[in-house]
């Protein structure tokens, strides 16, 4: 019985998976016709939610077996195989759950593409290959979907190939993902060792030894770490992703990136064994890194989508540090703690998927009302898209980690494995921990400060260009896609212990321990490891602020003065009516460039000040370098680019030369030969 | 039955913060003047000053939104759930598990959060230099916080203020180095935290120099009174949490009954004005700094917090 309803599920994942290639056919077809955009759409909302419900009915029902399919394609004596197991179905909410919301967001949204025809049949084939890359369960149709997914995503990117610099987009993102795949490649060559079995159950039940470990680990860390933006990897990300239509955005952005974490945790959780304890910090290190360099990045930036694409490196920094504790608790054996991590990392997968798709979409609005995506160019949108605002702001306050929205809930269940790291034996991972302890702090202030900025630089003040004081409210399917994911935003917040419970099928069978159940908690409130040490309730925080607001306004209300009056705002007794002296972006983040972008960005404020009687205006030029860029990808780009010029020499040479050229090569080849045996 | 008593005396708290926060910053000030000289106003000048301001009518930008106006009561409401969940007179409430230290830490977070926001929305420069501070004096104050929690939770082994408190009162914490490098960098960001001296000064309306001023000068009314009412109590609130942590000395343990209650209230309302006197000497005895020295002051505090727990882990350890 078991196994017929354990097949039946993977074989409603692939059968989903096979709607979702055949949308894209039918999108080719249907690439003249105008309904083409709603019936795609429709058809991608569908199809995701069935796969969507099957997958969560497998994380809550029987999670704990593991269901495969085998298909007789790709290589001859390999075969095809397909299986959902806990951590898989966890992976494939997260991606319907996406490529839903992106679907009904595409149904209004899509309606102002210019040239539908190179979004639609590749938007199902995108989420085809994030689907296929979580079911995979060999090397080969690992690599192969990943490859399907990168390259279906490169196709969005490139929609809109004449914008300037979105070819350059998507150059830079075809080199790093097939520098990912590069290292993928590597990484199972060596996992499935000298016996050439590809198969994951097989790798799984290899020995690896240390050596080939910590091989795996550094190629998992480039493989995956560039696909997920981990830095210095990160460069394609903040052009790749804002390149896109802003629905596809939001997918790769909120749940592309989660793929390639599942790719991680998959390989150096699952296949690999069990862990030592320095691959760890390693993981600890760059994701520190990550997570305050996105956000300073992120604080600099200006284009709207970018700051997004920016933030998401941000938290998949925070993703990688709790996976590095997940990782450090496991090497010591520490499986209640290992699981707090490891659940807390997924929680965050999980939130960041609903608030940065929100984010995006709302910037998405912000781009079809104005078609501005520059900040400075923003402004006084709440008045006008009141709606939208809404819903960007609770993703807002969500993405940097207030209470008492989702996001806090597992900063503060990372804060809270952090706060257990004393009890590592290890010297080493003592003092790191505290230490990445203060740089996520700094990162989710950091966030707060970030989104202030973007929230109140785009939607608060006063116009700044006539575009924004011409902007309107976006349509019904877009607005509901943002409610949606801004309720569910809400939702995990108050409701955590649900969350929670849900995920512990994938700690048993990643970890084999889990969290204590919290369904058992009074009040619906969460406790890590024991009520004394720390509890945390969000629905009793969230009514508590209700009940004292709704106090503090029945009260004023009752006995305060009513009287309101509306003036122009005070500006010492000179108002300037240009918008334009308002606080932009770059002064609102001045502070925090000063105070960190010099050390970081090598940031200069350079002041132009004419002579005493020159009426020219005074200008304040803002200098900062990408450092990573500069110091790393520059060189490279350039190192190629010269030998590529010199190689170029060799086409235009004269026959003669040629055959000297070969002759000389197959001396020096033989020589060669003859020398090593 | 039980409930309810617990409901009363959670009650209590809740009203007792209220009604002594603004008596504190009155107090802070009277004395403040009187160490200048001045005979200054009276320690109840606050509650007419709130009460004035209820009484007024509300002078609303043009442009202002309805995030202007909803931003007081949010704020005020963080606050007060968080300066309720803070153990007071005694540990153990009913609501006190609600959240812990980090919780408390963030629920600030969000009051800060929309006051910045309302700042920036009626688009003039006062409101954006003292957002753009005011969050990069939180994104200094807040690592410097997690580092004092780290510390403060290796010692007593939780995040939970009451059971903190109760640990700590007793006997078993001697004196330790440690603790009294957190309790320095507690107070170095509790100062940043209320902007006090010397990162901000309360009392000036010289714009250039104002962080927190600066951002709520569009604000008028009732809607000041209940921005001002919410730094009352976030003063109330950190004075709070260093004498719960640092200071638990007569803290009553909940369920032990009304007399109890009395002690811990008077040991409370002791300690609330001997903080408040060293607050006003101390304010009275230094100057405001630089905006740009602040990230000096608040990375001392940093180091004090990663000082402090390093040292517990090498006096573990032998």
């Amino acid at each position: 019985m078991t196994s017929a309803v354990a097949i039946s599920a993977v074989a409603l994942q692939m059968s989903c998976v096979a709607g979702l290639l055949g949308t894209a056919v039918l999108a080719i077809a249907l690439s003249r016709s105008k309904r083409s955009t709603a019936v795609i759409y429709g058809a991608t909302l569908a199809i995701c939610l069935v796969a969507l419900f099957g997958s969560i009915r497998w994380l809550l029902g029987d999670a704990q077996n593991a269901s495969a399919l085998a298909l007789p394609i790709g290589l001859p004596w390999l075969g095809a195989h397909f299986r959902l197991d806990a951590l898989a179905s966890f992976f494939l909410l997260v991606v319907n759950l996406g490529g839903a919301a992106a679907s009904l967001y595409g149904l209004g949204y899509g309606h102002h593409e210019e040239a539908p025809q190179r979004v639609l049949p590749f938007f199902p084939a995108f989420l085809a290959g994030m689907n296929l890359v979580v079911l995979a369960d060999d090397a080969f149709s690992y690599l192969l979907c990943w490859e399907f997914m990168s390259l279906a995503s490169w196709a969005l990117v490139m929609a809109h190939h004449r914008e300037t610099g979105n070819a350059k987009a998507g150059y830079v993102y075809l080199v790093m993902a097939s520098f990912g795949t590069l290292a993928l490649l590597l990484a199972f060559g060596l996992l499935a060792g000298p016996t050439g079995d590809y198969g994951f159950a097989a790798i799984r039940a290899a020995q690896h030894t240390p050596y080939v470990a910590t091989l795996v680990l550094i190629l998992m860390l480039l493989g995956a770490g560039s696909k997920a933006g981990l830095v210095p990897l990160h460069v394609w990300l903040p052009l790749a992703h804002p390149a896109a239509p802003s629905h596809v955005s939001a997918l790769m952005s909120g749940v592309m990136t989660k793929v390639a974490i599942y790719g991680f945790i998959r390989i150096v959780f699952d296949l690999l064994g069990p862990p030592a304890w320095p691959a760890s910090a390693v993981i600890l290190f760059f994701g520190g890194i990550t997570a305050v360099m996105g956000i300073l990045y992120a604080m600099m930036e200006k284009d709207l989508k970018r700051l997004l694409a920016y933030s998401t490196i941000e938290n998949v920094g925070i993703i990688f540090v709790s996976l590095g504790l997940a990782l450090a608790f496991q090497a010591n054996g520490m499986k209640l703690l290992a699981s707090l991590a490891f659940t807390a990392a997924l929680f965050h997968v999980l939130n960041h998927s609903f608030f940065k798709s929100l984010l995006f979409f709302g910037a998405g609005a912000v781009l079809t009302s104005t078609g501005e995506r520059d900040m400075e160019k923003l402004g006084g949108l709440i008045h006008r898209m009141p709606f939208t605002s809404f819903a960007v702001l609770v993703g807002c306050v969500a993405i940097s980690a207030l209470p008492p929205f989702n996001g806090f809930v597992s900063e503060w269940l990372i804060f809270q494995a952090v706060l257990q790291s004393p009890d590592l034996p290890q010297w080493a991972l003592k003092i790191m921990v505290p230490a990445v302890g203060a740089m996520l702090a700094l990162a989710a202030a950091l966030a707060a400060a970030c989104f202030v900025k973007a929230f109140g630089i785009s939607f608060l003040g006063r116009p700044r260009s006539p575009a924004a004081e011409a902007a309107h409210e976006v349509d019904r399917y877009s607005l509901s896609a943002m409610f949606i994911l801004a309720s569910l935003c809400l939702l995990a917040g108050i409701l955590p212990g649900p969350v929670i419970d849900a995920l512990s099928p994938i700690t048993l069978q990643i970890l084999g321990g889990r969290m204590p159940i919290q369904a058992n908690e009074p009040w619906l409130s969460i406790v890590p490891i024991a009520e004394s040490r720390s509890s945390y309730n969000g629905l009793l925080v969230m009514l508590f602020i209700t009940f004292s607001a709704s106090l503090a306004v029945f009260v004023i209300h009752r006995f305060a003065s009513h009287a309101l009056r509306r003036a122009p705002a005070w500006g010492c007794g000179f108002s300037d009516p240009t918008p334009a002296a308002q606080y932009s972006g770059g002064s609102f983040a001045q502070p925090i460039r000063r105070v960190f972008g010099t050390l970081v960005f090598h940031a200069r404020d350079h002041v132009e000040m004419p002579a005493p009687g020159d009426i020219r205006p005074a200008r304040l030029r803002i200098e900062w370098h990408d450092l990573v860029w500069e110091g790393m990808y520059a060189p490279v780009a350039k190192a190629v680019s010269v030998s590529s010029d010199r190689l170029n020499r060799l086409q235009f040479l004269t026959i003669r030369r040629y055959l000297s050229l070969v002759f000389a090569t197959l001396v020096t080849l033989l020589l060669v030969l003859a020398i090593w045996s | 039955m039980v409930l309810i008593s617990d409901i009363l005396v959670q009650g209590v708290q809740m009203l007792l913060v209220l009604l002594l926060a603004p008596l504190l910053t009155g107090f802070v000030r009277k004395i403040k003047a009187r160490l200048v000289r001045r005979k200054g106003a009276s320690v109840f000048q606050p509650y007419r000053d709130l009460l004035r301001l209820l009484r007024k009518e509300v002078v609303l930008a043009d442009n202002a939104s309805w995030l202007f106006r909803v931003t007081p009561y949010v704020t005020f409401a963080a606050i007060w759930v968080a300066a309720a969940l803070v153990p007071t007179f005694a540990t153990g409430l009913l609501f006190n598990w609600t959240a812990d230290l980090i919780a408390i830490v963030a629920l600030l977070g969000s009051a800060r959060f929309f006051l910045a926001l309302a700042g920036m929305d009626v688009g003039t420069s006062f409101g954006g230099i003292g957002a753009s501070r005011e969050v990069m004096i939180a994104a200094l104050a807040e690592p410097a916080m997690l580092l004092i929690v780290f510390c403060m939770a290796l010692v007593a082994g939780s995040t939970q203020l009451s059971t903190v408190a109760n640990f700590m009162a007793s006997s078993y914490v001697g004196l330790r180095v440690s603790l009294g490098m957190a309790l320095i960098a507690l107070i170095m960001v509790a100062l940043a935290e209320n902007a006090r001296i010397p990162v901000d000064n309360p009392a000036t309306h010289l714009e250039l120099t104002m962080v927190h001023e600066a951002m709520v000068l569009e604000y008028s009314g009732r809607h000041l009174a209940m921005i001002e009412f919410g730094a009352f109590l976030k003063l109330l609130l950190y004075i709070s949490l260093i004498a719960c942590v640092f200071l638990p000395w007569n803290i009553a343990v909940f369920g032990t009954g009304p007399l109890a209650y009395a002690i811990g209230a008077g040991a409370y309302v002791v300690k609330l004005a001997a903080a408040g006197f060293f607050l006003a000497l101390f304010e009275t005895a230094t100057a405001k700094m630089r905006v740009f020295r602040i990230p000096q002051f608040l990375g001392a505090a940093l180091m004090l917090g990663l000082l402090g727990t390093l040292l517990l882990f090498v006096s573990r350890s032998f």
